[in-house]
């Protein structure tokens, strides 16, 4: 029996609660916890499963900027975009059905590429589930691999929970994408919510584990007894913010550092044990010698074959510590020697305090020694070429020059991103996006859009090749309508490049499907009223660039670019790092 | 009478001996069940929340690689609420750790652990249709069972289901000894596997509640390393 006290009681805390109850449907309760986790721009495209959610949206336009995309594709490469240079979770919106599966690449990108997204797909009612319904496709299973999470709503008392849930995982430990899919009726229904709370605990998740502090000894004695240390740094650096750690950790340690394609950026390209890139189209030094250090230090990387190379053939000869925020990527491909599971923003301090410091001189100047071969052989006829024909390399050297390493450089995936990513000079993180781990085409286009809401203050470069923009190139529209100030770069060469230098390496030069031709971009461009221009001569490259950059506005320029030039230097596929081709 | 005792004694034959085997024939049996390329069985256990979808995530992650399941059981644990996952592959050490790791970075995995078969207690549950006239007519039937170790679970006039509990090779040996008797239907169970050096969830749960991050790492290194963790 309940006496009168403790009903009093309860009355009195039913009454406190209450204060902090919202009235209203599934969808405002989810824009409302939208902005209780600081989002302010939405890409999306609406739909019928998802229209809720959309009308609730006309009322809270002054909280939330919707950018309309022009494919849901799109919409998510932007969210990826705007992820990478803010360093925030990126939000996407579709329907369901065809808007949902058109997001499965945007998925598997930002999955294999660990970035944090939440994206909300509408879906048909809950009593309509499984019956085939219109616009029914079953997203929570069809994602299930390329997501980190994902949960099916069917009853709006479960968003604010899940919503929490949802940018929690997507930005805690190694980041990924998120789906949350909500019936239609949940996003009707009205109910009387709670005050939102976030999450920082789910029990079954552990982000990031107690750093274990043995294993940061090991790591340190291995690095202070080596001779030719050698640091692998990946994109793992940027997501754990730990750019500063990092480059103390060098800096005191004097150890030269090669960064993957997904880890470019996040120490200047001008730092003087920056040594380059690894992999297939890396630097010649750093894949070379990576069968020459004695102990590999991998800090935040994942060793991808494109990095690898032949996996027997890697390192052998070397003691490699591992560090990574997640474990499962220890001992995945290459051994470790040491693991240290852990973020590296905590374990990156403590490891800086153990190392000795050192200069490492003459291993630095192997270093040296194989960059000025390659600067010989491949680096200077590339940025200087004798010939006629405009270079990609030569674009990317007059774009260092005019932006001197403050741009963000968004590419596609390619031949002209290879060139790119080796030749862009980078001074900020967060810089350089492109789709490293999935190697999406038509990635450029829409990930420059969602790259320039995430850092208005500066100027984006999306250079994408003739056979990627024609992939995406709908996106125009986007920027038409909403003024995303982006500079497109076409670097055109008439073919689809990198498939044409495997066929003419490879494939005794049997060009099969790699000859794409391509509508007038200019024209193209002109039509979503873009400033555009075509450049096909060497003197009036310079200036065509400069009219790009100092453009008010989104202005597209296409390049006209050598047709059968190769990227070099390259590790054949199946061969070790040490057999890499200078031509 | 008969075959409550029968059952009684295959109950306690069970406890005192789980697989009448001699520490040499475990011995001898573990090396038979590792192949020429390293292969042998394992028996994953995973501790999940209970999440409509997540045994789909778990399920991907073998054939996203092409490993094929060998028997999956999926069952209440020791704790209210968290669910337990046997998963039975025939694989490499390497290629099992590296799955182990992959559906522990599952959101709603809490734990998992892989052990060989000389770690673990397992029983798989074997049902056995045949025909009542057969049994009651043939003497050497009952004793086949009795042999078995086989109880009846139905007698009805037209037929008899038997189940019998133990391992693989126990449930396979009566159906081929049923076969020349008339088997009307058969069907196994999964494999549902007790860790020999594990002290239950109960400790570890406490861990994963607790805000903290805990100092876990590979916890099946430690299992292997012989009860650093586990003290039975």
């Amino acid at each position: 029996m309940e006496t009168a006290q403790d009903m009093i009681q309860q009355t009195e805390a039913k009454a406190e609660t209450s204060k902090t109850l919202f009235k209203g449907t599934g969808s405002q309760v989810l824009l409302n916890g939208l902005i209780e986790e600081g989002v302010t721009t939405i890409f999306g495209y609406p739909g019928g499963a998802i229209m809720p959610i959309y009308d609730a949206l006309y009322d809270y336009s002054d909280k939330l900027e919707h950018i309309l995309v022009r494919h849901e594709q799109g919409g998510i490469h932007a969210a990826q975009g705007f992820a990478r240079t803010s360093g925030k979770v990126g939000v996407c919106f579709a329907t369901s059905g065809p808007g949902a599966t058109n997001l499965v690449t945007g998925l598997a990108d930002a999955q294999i590429d660990s970035t944090p997204l939440v994206v909300i797909t509408g879906q048909v009612f809950a009593h309509l589930l499984g019956t085939d319904a219109f616009q029914e496709t079953d997203v929570i299973n069809i994602t299930t691999p390329v997501t980190k999470w994902n949960y099916q709503v069917t009853d709006a008392n479960e968003i604010q929970e899940v919503l929490a849930k949802a940018f929690y995982i997507a930005k805690s430990g190694r980041p990924g994408p998120v789906l949350i899919d909500i019936t239609k009726n949940a996003q009707i229904q009205i109910e009387e919510f709670p005050e939102y709370i976030k999450c920082n605990h789910i029990r079954s998740y552990r982000p990031k584990p107690k750093v274990r502090v043995e294993y940061i000894e090991q790591a340190a004695e291995l690095i202070n007894a080596a001779k030719k240390p050698f640091v692998l740094f990946g994109q793992g650096i940027v997501l754990g913010s730990a750019e500063q750690e990092f480059k103390a950790f060098i800096d005191k340690s004097g150890i030269p550092a090669a960064w993957t394609i997904m880890g470019e950026g996040a120490i200047p390209t001008s730092h003087p044990l920056n040594v380059g890139m690894l992999g297939m189209h890396g630097n010649y030094g750093p894949n070379v010698l990576t069968n020459e250090a004695d102990v590999i230090i991998a800090i935040g990387m994942r060793f991808d074959d494109r990095v690898t190379g032949r996996l027997d053939k890697y390192a052998k000869q070397a003691k490699i510590v591992h560090l990574d925020i997640d474990p499962a990527e220890i001992d995945k491909n290459v051994k470790a020697d040491v693991g240290v599971w852990g973020d590296c923003k905590e374990t990156l301090p403590l490891l800086t305090n153990l190392v000795n410091e050192n200069k490492h001189e003459e291993w630095l100047a192997i270093f040296r020694d194989y960059n000025q071969q390659e600067i010989d052989q491949v680096i200077t006829p590339e940025l200087y070429p004798e010939g006629d024909e405009i270079t990609m390399g030569e674009v990317l050297r007059n774009i260092n020059e005019i932006c001197d390493g403050e741009a963000i450089i968004v590419t596609d995936v390619g031949q002209h991103q290879m060139v790119a990513c080796r030749y862009a000079k980078f001074n900020n993180t967060r810089s350089n996006i492109t789709s490293g781990g999935l190697g999406t085409m038509g990635f450029g286009l829409p990930a420059a859009i969602g790259a320039k809401y995430g850092a208005p203050n500066k100027t984006v470069i999306a250079i994408i090749g003739d056979g990627g923009f024609q992939m995406t190139p709908q996106e125009l529209g986007t920027i038409m309508q909403f003024g995303a100030d982006v500079k497109i770069l076409i670097l055109n060469n008439r073919f689809l490049g990198m498939v044409r230098q495997w066929q003419q390496l490879f494939n005794d030069k049997r060009y099969s499907f790699v000859n794409i031709t391509s509508p007038d971009f200019v024209a193209l461009a002109k039509a979503y009223y873009i400033e555009a221009q075509m450049v096909n001569q060497r003197e009036n490259l310079r200036t065509a660039l400069e009219t790009m950059i100092n453009h008010k506005g989104s202005y597209l320029l296409e390049v006209m670019v050598g047709r059968e030039n190769n990227v070099f230097p390259m590790v054949p596929q199946g061969m070790s790092v040490s057999e890499i081709r200078l031509k | 009478m008969n075959k409550d005792f029968t059952l009684l004694f295959n109950l306690c034959s069970f406890i005192l001996n789980p697989r009448n085997m001699t520490t040499e024939d475990k011995i001898k049996y573990t090396e038979d069940t590792l192949d020429l390329d390293g292969k042998q069985e394992y028996t994953i256990t995973v501790y999940a929340e209970n999440r409509i979808g997540l045994l789909n995530r778990i399920a991907i992650i073998f054939s996203k690689r092409k490993i094929n399941i060998e028997s999956l059981n999926s069952s209440a644990s020791e704790i209210d609420g968290i669910h337990r996952f046997n998963i039975v592959i025939h694989e490499g050490y390497e290629v099992v750790r590296k799955l182990a790791r992959q559906i522990e970075k599952q959101i709603e995995v809490l734990k998992v652990y892989f052990n060989t078969n000389d770690e673990i207690i397992w029983q798989e549950l074997a049902l056995y249709k045949v025909s009542t006239d057969e049994i009651a007519e043939k003497v050497t039937v009952e004793r086949l069972l009795r042999q078995y170790g086989a109880s009846a679970v139905v007698i009805r006039k037209d037929y008899t289901v038997f189940a019998v509990t133990g391992h693989r090779e126990e449930t396979d040996a009566l159906v081929k000894a049923l076969e020349p008797y008339e088997l009307i239907e058969f069907v196994r169970s999964a494999r549902v596997a007790i860790i020999k050096d594990s002290a239950g969830f109960h400790e570890k749960l406490k861990e994963f509640e607790a805000e903290e991050p805990g100092e876990e790492l590979v916890e099946n290194e430690f299992l292997e390393k012989g009860g650093k963790i586990f003290t039975m």
